[in-house]
Order: structure tokens, then sequence, then C-alpha cells
């Protein structure tokens, strides 16, 4: 076999979990992290978000609906997935995920999105004809009262929503952390602070998202970015960031510090194999370079054009270097020898069933989403929804 | 009445859900294997359908059924310990076929070696040989009977 | 006599067949069988084990076992003098066609590790299973349901010890059934069966007749890697603490 160097037990030389593992904590990272963008003006009262709180929900949204794709092209019987909602096994992780991921995106965020837009709804299956009336038709449910107490009792349901979003979001994607962190078996991924790291690192990729995204369309729209927004989301980031950071290195330190038997194996893979990957990518590049710029743009008082690009550099490097954190957790943990006396290669095919074409299209694919939702439930404050262009 | 009609709307989103969740059970009574559960979260059915596989090796008891003069000098011997099948391979289908499916003659010079070629990694108690210096090219089965290979006063040439 | 009981044998092919099952098989029936009256494991006697690989081909034979995937391996291990952490391990395709000869090391120790499923009665793989299409029956086994499996390999992550892959064609997982099939006719696997030395025993530890019993009150045994806490059932004799 190629690529092995040391002892490998025979069935280890392959790798099981492949690049579609790394998009899925990947992607409902981001679904997490845009989630808590929404709820801070919500539930947190932060005003000056407020011009991405849609965006936000309908990121999420674009992110959510992609997520279980990854997995399905990785299953080796995908028409078989059902089972996972009729006979789910309790003391399976994997299996809880299922309904969590479910109560996320009926309960929680279709929910929400609805409950926050109806009343556009309502107006658009007035305004617009053809096919788009009957998309906005079904989407009231038949039911067209917008009068001032329907939604204001809306809003308030949605503040609830909202409510029991947060933790939602938290358990969806500490649910993906837990899938890592509780197996005894990988002391690569055997840690408490598995679900915690993968929070709050989702937050700063979701909220990274969030605001590229922001940028991006405004700029697109020909408008003007609104800074005093974007200035209070780049220094929740940065302050997330922090924390999520020191959790890092606080796992990395007790690792260090406790030297157990797997020290040795994975102290070599992190100085060898995974060394461009994770000190190069995810530490050094994606981690304290963008910490730095931001923490520039909090005590230096720079001008508008210069925060705008700290701001730009410091979100798409916060994107890779939490996408390479997904790699080398995932990846990373399958390189060494559970005998902890050798190493393995990860070779990433071009067009199988779970090669790179398939893990590019999965990650292209929420943007079509996104662009499809944007279209039907436009979140701009400054368009309005009483006067949509015709056949929008 | 009134108050009703505001709110009207949220029941309208929550009756999709009791739909989705009435349909979801039902599909569910049907698609779930009979067995599921019997013995735990898993198909008992599974079990029987994985104790029915075919076999390959008959095992010992049905070689020596047949062959029990060959048992009776094998069981005196250093190699009483040593299934048939261990050396003459998977004979479920002679078993079930004696006339048709006959075993293979065996060569010795491949198949002693298997174990008995030396390696300072074997137990040091397990009988080792070079066999290019202790045999020199002679067919093992010219002065061992693989079945009773001790040579003793007597000799089994 | 005993050849004229072979001959007659020869000549009547249909009774050859009824033979099987009343001589080989007073065991081999199959309704006699009770779950509940067993508990398997097995015994790997580490000074048995010439390394020849039979164990391995056995398997590969009896279970269809794909190319370059193994229900059991052989390792080979080269432990010099105190370093018990740093052993040089080889299995060159599983040991299935044994090993090099080895020069002799005044200053190290070498022996032989056959693996297998330790069927472990805490088993971290079934846990894990999303759906419960692997699981542990009421004899003991840990067992894979290949016709609800959805292939996520989950449980391939969970197992300490490297047993179990996804089959490259039926894309479930798969790993050792302690032969199941046999076990359940009163055979013993086919590793135990091929063993040339008796290094693998087949061993029912609720049946109080097994030798079994004797040995491990007679011996000082280990099972591997005993702090992940799994329960596993095969037991190694004269395991060396370098053994991973």
């Amino acid at each position: 076999m190629t690529g092995v160097e040391g002892y490998m037990y025979p069935n280890e030389i392959r790798l099981y979990w492949s690049v579609l593992i790394v998009l899925y904590p990947y992607i409902t990272g981001l679904v997490a992290g845009a989630f808590i963008l929404a709820s801070l003006e919500r539930i947190f009262r932060v005003e000056a978000v407020k011009p991405t709180y849609r965006l936000a929900l309908l990121t999420a949204m674009a992110f959510l609906l992609d997520a279980p794709l990854p997995l399905l092209f990785h299953l080796g019987h995908p028409e078989r997935a059902w089972e996972m909602y009729f006979t789910p096994h309790k003391t399976s992780a994997m299996a809880m995920f299922g309904y969590v991921y479910l109560w996320y995106l009926m309960a929680v965020l279709t929910f929400e999105i609805w409950l926050d837009y109806r009343r556009d709804i309502v107006l658009r299956s007035q305004q617009t004809k053809g096919i788009l009336r009957v998309i906005y038709k079904i989407m009231t449910l038949g039911s067209s009262n917008i009068s001032e107490r329907a939604l204001n009792i809306d809003e308030r349901v949605g503040w609830l929503v909202t409510l029991i979003g947060i933790p939602s979001a938290f358990l969806l994607h500490g649910y993906v952390g837990f899938i890592f962190g509780s197996l005894k078996s990988n002391p690569w991924w055997d840690s408490p602070l598995m679900p915690v790291v993968f929070i709050f690192s989702a937050m700063v990729s979701g909220i990274a998202a969030v605001m590229l995204f922001y940028m991006l369309l405004t700029k697109m729209r020909h408008k003007t970015i609104d800074m005093r927004c974007v200035d209070a989301i780049a220094m929740y980031m940065f302050y997330i960031f922090i924390i999520d950071f020191s959790l890092e290195m606080l796992d990395l330190v007790h690792r260090i510090y406790e030297a157990n038997e797997s020290f040795r194996s994975l102290n070599f893979l992190v100085h060898t194999k995974l060394y461009f990957s994770q000190i190069i990518l995810q530490i050094l590049i994606g981690t304290i370079t963008p910490l730095v710029l931001l923490f520039i743009t909090q005590v230096v008082k720079l001008p508008e054009i210069a925060r705008k690009r700290m701001y730009t550099v410091s979100g798409i490097l916060a994107l890779i270097g939490i996408f390479a954190m997904r790699w080398n957790v995932v990846i990373g943990g399958q390189l060494f020898s559970k005998s902890f006396l050798g190493y393995t290669s990860y070779k990433i095919h071009l067009v199988t069933r779970e090669g790179l074409l398939v893990a590019l299209g999965l990650t292209m694919l929420p943007l079509i989403f996104l662009w499809i939702l944007l279209k039907l439930l436009p979140p701009w404050e400054d368009e309005g929804a009483h006067a949509p262009a015709a056949g929008d | 009445m009134n108050g009703f009609k505001d709110i009207e709307h949220l029941f309208r989103f929550a009756g999709l859900f009791v739909i989705a969740i009435l349909v979801f059970l039902v599909v569910r009574g049907f698609i779930v294997p009979k067995s599921f559960g019997e013995y735990g979260h898993y198909r008992a059915a599974a079990i029987p359908q994985i104790a029915a596989l075919p076999l390959h090796y008959a095992g010992h008891q049905a070689c020596i059924s047949c062959h029990s003069d060959i048992q009776a000098v094998k069981s005196k011997g250093m190699h009483a310990g040593v299934n048939c099948e261990a050396c003459h391979g998977a004979l479920e289908k002679h078993v079930l076929d004696p006339i048709n499916v006959v075993p293979v003659k065996l060569n010795t010079a491949v198949l002693c070696v298997r174990c008995h070629a030396a390696s300072a990694a074997k137990p040091k108690s397990f009988p080792q040989v070079n066999a290019a210096e202790h045999a020199n090219g002679i067919a093992c089965e010219t002065c061992h009977n693989p079945h009773s290979p001790a040579i003793d006063a007597g000799g089994t040439k | 006599m005993k050849t004229t009981r072979r001959k007659l044998l020869i000549l009547l092919p249909a009774a050859a067949v009824a033979w099987k099952y009343v001589l080989a098989g007073t065991p081999e029936q199959a309704p006699n069988y009770t779950m509940t009256d067993h508990w398997w494991g097995m015994l790997i006697d580490i000074s048995k084990c010439i390394g020849c690989g039979n164990c391995v081909r056995a398997c590969q034979t009896e279970n269809d076992v794909p190319d370059g995937y193994f229900r059991t391996w052989v390792e080979l291990y080269h432990r010099s003098d105190w370093h018990l952490e740093n052993p040089i391990v080889i299995s060159p395709d599983g040991g299935k066609e044994g090993f090099p000869s080895m020069k002799p090391d005044p200053d190290g120790e070498y022996f032989f590790v056959p693996k297998l499923c330790n069927h472990c009665a805490d088993s971290p793989c079934t846990q894990v299973c999303p759906v419960g299409a692997t699981f542990i029956t009421p004899d003991g086994v840990v067992l894979i349901d290949q016709t609800y499996c959805l292939g996520c390999a989950y449980c391939v992550q969970a197992c300490p010890y490297g047993c179990r892959y996804i089959h490259p064609t039926k894309r479930v997982a798969d790993k050792c059934t302690l032969c199941y099939h046999r076990i359940t006719k009163g055979l013993t696997t086919a590793c135990c069966e091929n063993c040339p030395t008796g290094a693998r025993q087949l061993a029912d530890l609720k049946n109080p007749n097994d030798p079994i019993h004797k040995f491990l009150n007679t011996h000082k045994v280990q099972v591997l890697k005993p702090q992940m806490a799994t329960g596993a059932k095969v037991f190694y004799n004269d395991l060396d603490g370098s053994v991973r």
C-alpha cells in the first residue's frame, strides 16, 4: 500500500471518512454561526447588526439545506438513510443528530423565517403574477391575515422561537463535535472540549460568512455598507474568535503537558503530515493573522476603507482557517494508527463519489440556495416589500 | 372568536407539523422490519440469516467419520492436534459429494515449510528446519509421513 | 473394516450426504442451539503461534473476505530489550502468506500476535451505530446486519482495535462474525479449525466444561487495550506489554 509509514492495522490503511465528512461539520458550523448572529439582534437587542438579521437567517437556511447532502453522498447505502429516523439508536450520537437536524430545520429556522416574512409573503402573493404568485400563495398557508395584532403576535412568537433557537443551534453543532469527541478509540478526537471548540469555531465561521455576504451583496446592489453594522459584527467576531482560539490552545497545551500514550504519535503527525494544514493554515494563517488584523481594527482608529479591507481579509482567512480545522480533525484523526506505530496518507480523487468535484459542488450549492432565497424573500430593508419589481 | 382569528395562521403551521408527524408514524409502522427489537435494538431475523451462511470447511469430525484409518495414524503422532483441513484445505464440498469432488494431492515441498521453515520469530520449542540444508531438495515425504512425521527407530519410509 | 466403510460411502453418494449430518452432526442440529446457553469468546496463546498465516487464509476462504481487508490478521512484533514503547511491527498482507524468516536477535524478542474482533461485551462499535445494524447477540457475538447497514463507517471509527472495514463492493461495514454460521452448528471457527498448533481456541464462557475455564484459572492472561474497558472476550496468554 502506498503512503504508509511504520505500522498501520491492515484495515486502517484506507480512510473511511473522506473530504465530504470534512464539509459536513464545516457547513453545519456556518448554519449555527449565522443563526447566532441573527439572534444577537433579536434576543440581545444589538440594534447595530439589524441590517444583517434577515440575511443571516437566509444564509443559515441555505447552508442547512445543503448540510445533509455530503453525508448522503458519503453513505454506502444512501437509500437506507430513512432508517436513522425510523429506528434511531438511542446510544448513537449520529442517530440523535438526525432528529436535532430536523427539529432545527423545521421548528426553528423555517418557522422563524416564515413568521418574520409573513407580511412580505402575503403582500407578494397579492402583487405578483404567474408561478411566483402560486409559490407565495402556498407559503401563506392560506392565511392572509396581516392585521397589526396578528403581526404583533408573530413578533412575540418569533422572539420565543429565537430563544429556543439559540440552544438548538448550540445543540446542532455541539452534537457534531460530540460525534467526534465521544469516541474513546481515537485520542485525536476524544476530548470533552471538542463540542465546545466546534461551537465557538462555528460561530466565528458563520459570523464571518454573513459579514462577507453582507458586504458583497451590498456592493452588488450599489448601496452603501452600514459601517456601524459591520464594525459591530467584526467586534463580536473578534471576541468569539479569542474564546475559540483560547479553547483550542487549552486543548493543545493540555495534550502536550499530559503527554499520554498517544502523544508521541500525534506530535509527530502534527509536525509532519499535518504541518501545513494545522500549523501553517489553521493556526498561523487562519487564526493568528485574522486575530491580529481584527485586534488592530479594535485599538487603532482606521479610516473606513481600511477597516472594510481588513474585515474582508480577516473574514476570508477565518473561513479558510476553520475549514482547515475541520480538515485536521476529520482527516488528521485517521492518518495515524490506533496502534500509535504508524501513519497513512489521504489521497483525494477528482471524480469519484466522494471526490474533489463532488466536494466543490456541495460547497457551491448553498450559494445557489442562497441566491434563490434572496430572490424569493429579499432581506433588504432599504428596498421594502411594498413595491417589489414585477417578475423579480 | 375574534382573538382566535389573529393566531389562526399559527395553527395552520402547527397543522402541517401534526400531519407530517402522523404520516411519519404511519409509514414507520409499515416500514420497520417485524423482528426489530425482539432481542434488542436490531433486526432479530438477521441472526438466523447470518447463522445460515454456507460452510467451506467441514470440520475435523466430518473428516474422521470416514477417514478413521488416517486418524488412527495421525492421533499417535506429532500432528495429532493438526486438523485435516489445515493442510488439505476447505473440503465441505468433498463431504457433500465425495465422488465428484476429490481433494488435490498436496505438494509437501511447499506445504511443510509454511510451518517448519526456520525463523527466530517462532517459539523455540517448535520444530524448525532450514529446508535447503535439511533436505537438499528431496521431498519431505521421502523420509517423513506427513500424518505422523517423527522418524522413529523403525522408520516410516 | 474401516476401508470397507469408506468404499461403501463412495458407492452411495446419497448416503454420504446423510452421513454428514448423522455422524459429523449431532451438534450440527441447529434447532438444538439455544442462544442464551452460550457466551462466546476466544483464547489466543501467543507462545504457540508460529505465524504460518493459516488462520488468515482460512478466514478469507470461509467468509469471502475481500483482498486487502482482514477479519483476522497476524502481526509480527520485534521488541528490543526494554523499549516497550516502540516495537517494530510488520504484517505483510495481514500475514496471509506467512512471514519472512527472522535472524536471531540476542537483544530482543520476537513474537506473533493474531488479531480479530474481540466481540466486546461493552462494544464501542455497537454503541455508535445510528440504526441498530450492528449488535451483540444473546450469545455474545458482535454481528452486522448487512441488509440494514447504512455504510456510514461510524463503527469503523469507534473500534479501538481496527477490526472493522467497509466492504469495497457491498459498501457496508464488515468484520469477524466469530464464524457464527459454524459455532451455532457445533463446529469451531475457521481460524481455530485451521490453526496447526492450537494457538487459537474458541471458548464458550457459559459452558462449565469448556477447557477455557481451566486455562484461565491456571494462567496469567490479558486482553488487548484493557484501558479501553470494552469488555473484550478474546483472551491472550503470554501477551507482551509492547502489544497495542
